[in-house]
């Protein structure tokens, strides 16, 4: 009986950590890298250089201030990791743009992080990931 | 359907050469297209903003593509150089086809 009830709990640590695995995987993955990839052509991207101003706890997800901005940038493309689509929104600044940031508001569903990708002038790209505590969730009301 | 109202925020006169702020504002749904009709369990189609697009005298400012993640009554802001008096020109593009569009002038100071 002794040997039967150590099997079972090695067995059962076992399930539990093979079934906790995939978790982290699947949590990433709502389509952020694939829309990076879009954006920049599979070009390397270099972390840093992008600013990306947000509360770090947003009471409700509906309404959630962002700003973003990167010195020179013509293009920023900003990502919201943990929603159910990861395109949040993409800024292209002519030249009378004085700062190459913009302000909005914008949905999220769950705390996640925001990830913002900036075309530079020099034609390189710079990536800032920032995390955001959701109360409540601004998906399906 | 709630009307869909445009507004923005710009100075009246500025200096040339002065970075100026501008606010925009359109009162709009933004329907994802994932919410679900409680009544009939069918979901809700897609109805948002999908574009903004701020130009001075022809020239893009900001040029925005916009997704569903983005609020409800859709608020942008940024700074632009003023270059000298103009009109900026703001508009929206809905997914029905609708463009709704709005003039500024500012005068030089």
């Amino acid at each position: 009986m002794e040997m039967n009830r150590r099997h079972a709990l090695v067995l059962g640590t076992g399930a539990f950590a093979v079934a906790a695995l995939p978790v982290p995987a699947l949590a990433e993955d709502n389509g952020t890298q694939a829309a990076i990839d879009a954006f920049t052509g599979g070009a390397p991207v270099a972390e840093g250089g992008v600013e990306i101003d947000a509360p770090e706890i947003a009471e409700n997800g509906n309404t959630v201030p962002v700003e973003v901005g990167a010195e020179g940038a013509s293009a920023i493309l900003l990502l919201a990791a943990g929603n159910p689509n990861p395109g949040v929104a993409t800024f292209h600044f002519g030249k009378l743009s004085a700062a190459s940031g913009a302000k909005t508001r914008i949905r999220l569903a769950e705390t996640q992080d925001l990830v913002a990708v900036a075309k530079l002038a020099d034609g390189g790209f710079a990536k800032a990931t920032r995390a955001v505590k959701v109360t409540i969730g601004g998906c399906g009301g | 359907m709630a009307k869909v109202k445009p507004r923005v925020k710009v100075p009246k006169k500025a200096a040339v050469g002065d970075a100026i702020t501008i606010k925009s504002l359109i009162s709009h749904p933004m329907e994802t297209g994932l919410r679900k009709d409680k009544k009939t369990g069918e979901n809700i189609p897609r109805r948002i903003i999908n574009r903004f697009i701020a130009s001075f005298e022809g020239e893009e400012i900001v040029n925005v593509a916009i997704e569903p993640a983005v609020s409800a009554n859709p608020y942008f802001q940024f700074d632009m150089i003023f270059p000298g008096a103009g009109t900026i020109r703001f508009e929206w593009r809905d997914d029905d086809g609708t463009v709704y569009d709005l003039e500024k002038t500012i005068a030089a100071a």
